[in-house]
């Protein structure tokens, strides 16, 4: 690409408004996904027990009466009964009963609830079966809400786009490194190479890809790594017929043969002189692609062979949410706002992209 | 036109032969095998099964065999529905399929080519604005979140509708997941119309039109004509895709259509069902395709071969 045509391109972007929303929107949630999850105060695996399918919401929990059940499955597991429960401010004071002498490592549990502090004894009968202890509430705001877990939904929905973004951005990138090798090659070859070339490309068209990437999910027990091989090796053949189209266009051109005729080999000239010009197009295809990837991606994850637990992904999530969308819609919403307004904003700016480094405008 | 025909039909099989043996050869590599159960069955048992179903001889003479019984119209078998062949279970789940892949077709043909063609003639207006945004929108949203959000709406919440169910194909049950199915598609036409009507409504030939006074609808069908060709190109893929089934819709409003097979049959080896669906995906693509380029033909004599 000439420095005269991204010079023209960054000037006509600068005065597509949609587009740059869409690029400022795309740049936000990346930074978002990337160092969100350590700023929303959950880390992304972290189990709240007691507070399963909280709604969306700027309201601190444990509400007040969510307190008392809260303590009443934690008395369980300690082994002991609740007998009063008083709340004043952000503390609450129990008093607690029990068979046996109370242990007082049991109260380890309550700060693992995470909803609970450390817990100060300040009465003990004689026994050690009856006890009274001063306990501090620790409020957890959940923005999004929690899932059927009890995990923060927000600090999920950032994890997953890590690596949702993350698949997206190498798969499009390795998809785009086989097309414009694929293309430039064939075009200028040209002849018989280039018909075979195209014949080749013809017959992949054909093949029901999908299917293939779901065998080798199915049969050979994939990761991560081969989702990524597998949505590339659908997605390059595109970009292949794009950059075989330009450069054969560009084959011809005056600047091409002068190459040539200074001596240049056809190697130097395929990445010299075909492949910076053919960038334009080539951008704007491959920002296109991200969105579709991730879409792929996702719609594997949702058919449980793609992204697999503890990993997560937007297609993860949308999986989970769309089984618990009577009780709690909020868990499909979330992570199907975030997927939404990523793909658009790439759409967007993949047409923005598209119209600004078009050469013939 | 025969002519046309009978060279695209020569150009698919060795495309369809590509299909047949990468699938056929990718599944016998993967590990474990139909009769895998928690307890194993005793070895000689397995032996029989093993015999019965031909898997006994050498991968090469079973894939022989089964291109001969291909070509008889034969597909086998199936592995896990015992007593069923894969052709029964075709004939079972395809008039479902292909019920809602036709419907959905056709509603996403008609709400793409109207709102494509609206934004088209109102380039940059309202309308244009309108329908690039709803587009978009219709592209980025998947169909594993549109229906279960019908669902809770439309079936639950409002109650219009059921929430999933062929109930012998009663209109009522189609209405949900021919929406779900179409509305992707829908948004995807309706952009590619108003890229290639845009095109064609300021060339010179609409502008000659427009200037002799004739009537919109004059110049429409016209501009039609030649804005359409992209559509009609797309077509191909798209019927055949829709009309083998959508694993995500025929999941979630529960129907007994064909789309499920391919991932249950793999996660089961049961290798001809999903040998069977492999051919049948192939051929409906090959045919798809075939009227896709008779009907572009058909618009554009550009495109017919030279007699």
């Amino acid at each position: 690409m000439s420095a005269a045509l991204a010079g023209l391109a960054r000037r006509r972007l600068a005065r597509d408004r949609p587009a740059l929303a869409a690029l400022a929107s795309l740049v936000l949630i990346a930074l978002a996904c990337l160092i969100g999850p350590s700023l929303t105060g959950h880390p992304p695996e972290r189990i709240y027990p007691d507070v399963v399918r909280v709604a969306p919401g700027l309201a601190a929990h444990p509400r007040p009466d969510e307190v008392r059940p809260a303590l009443q499955r934690l008395a369980f597991r300690m082994r002991v009964s609740l007998e009063e429960v008083v709340q004043y401010g952000d503390r609450v004071r129990l008093t607690l009963t029990a068979q046996k002498p109370i242990d007082l490592r049991a109260f380890r549990l309550l700060p693992r609830s995470g909803l609970f502090g450390e817990a100060a004894v300040r009465e003990r009968s004689a026994d050690g079966r009856r006890l009274v202890a001063e306990v501090p509430i620790r409020k957890r705001v959940f923005l999004l809400g929690t899932d059927a877990l009890g995990r923060d939904l927000l600090s999920r929905c950032l994890a997953a786009g890590q690596v949702s973004l993350l698949i997206g951005l190498t798969a499009a990138l390795a998809a785009l490194l086989i097309g414009v090798a694929y293309g430039a090659v064939s075009g200028m070859a040209g002849g018989r190479v280039d018909a075979l070339m195209m014949r080749l490309l013809d017959i992949l068209y054909a093949l029901p890809f999908v299917f293939f990437v779901i065998m080798l999910l199915v049969f050979f027990r994939a990761g991560l790594w081969l989702v990524l091989v597998a949505v590339a090796a659908v997605e390059w053949l595109d970009m292949a017929r794009i950059v075989r189209t330009q450069t054969l266009s560009l084959k011809s051109r005056d600047f091409v043969r002068a190459a040539y005729a200074l001596g240049l080999s056809t190697e130097s000239v395929i990445a010299r002189h075909i492949v910076p010009n053919t960038l334009g197009p080539i951008i704007a295809a491959a920002t296109l692609l991200v969105p579709r990837v991730i879409l792929l991606e996702s719609f594997l994850s949702f058919l449980g062979l793609g992204v697999q637990e503890p990993a997560t992904s937007w297609g993860v999530l949308i999986a989970e949410g769309s089984r618990a969308i009577e009780s709690a819609p909020w868990m499909l919403a979330a992570p199907a706002g975030f997927l939404v307004v990523t793909l658009v904003a790439l759409n967007r700016l993949g047409d923005g992209l598209g119209e600004a480094l078009d050469p013939r405008l | 036109m025969i002519a046309l025909i009978a060279r695209r039909i020569a150009q698919s099989l060795p495309t369809l032969f590509l299909v047949v043996a990468g699938s056929f050869f990718l599944i016998r590599l993967a590990p474990g095998g139909p009769f895998d159960l928690e307890r194993p069955l005793p070895p000689a048992a397995m032996e029989n099964l093993r015999r019965v179903y031909g898997l006994d001889q050498p991968l090469i003479v079973q894939f022989g065999h089964y291109l001969l019984s291909l070509l008889r119209g034969d597909l086998g078998p199936s592995f896990t529905f015992r007593d069923l062949t894969v052709t029964d279970l075709f004939a079972r789940g395809l008039p479902v399929s292909a019920t809602l892949g036709s419907l959905a077709l056709v509603l996403a043909l008609a709400l793409g080519l109207l709102f494509g063609s609206l934004a088209a003639s109102d380039r940059g207006g309202i309308a244009d604005r309108l329908v690039g945004l709803a587009a978009s929108l219709g592209l980025a949203v998947p169909n594993f979140v549109t229906a279960p959000l019908f669902q809770i709406v439309f079936g639950l919440g409002l109650a219009w509708l059921p929430v999933g169910g062929w109930a012998d194909g009663n209109p009522r049950n189609l209405v949900l997941p021919v929406l779900t199915l179409a509305l992707p598609h829908a948004a995807g036409i309706a952009r590619l119309t108003r890229a290639s009507l845009g095109e064609v409504l300021i060339q010179p030939h609409i502008r000659t039109q427009r200037a002799m006074g004739l009537s919109r609808a004059r110049i429409a069908r016209h501009a039609l004509r030649g804005g359409l060709l992209p559509v009609v190109a797309t077509l191909g893929p798209l019927a055949a895709g829709l009309m083998t089934g959508s694993v995500v819709v025929e999941t979630i409003f529960g129907l007994p259509g064909i789309g499920r097979y391919f991932v249950e049959g793999a996660l089961n080896r049961d290798y001809t069902l999903v040998m069977g669906t492999v051919v049948l995906v192939a051929v409906m693509v090959i045919v798809f395709n075939l009227i896709a380029d008779v009907i572009a033909a058909a618009l554009d004599p550009r495109l017919r071969p030279s007699a």
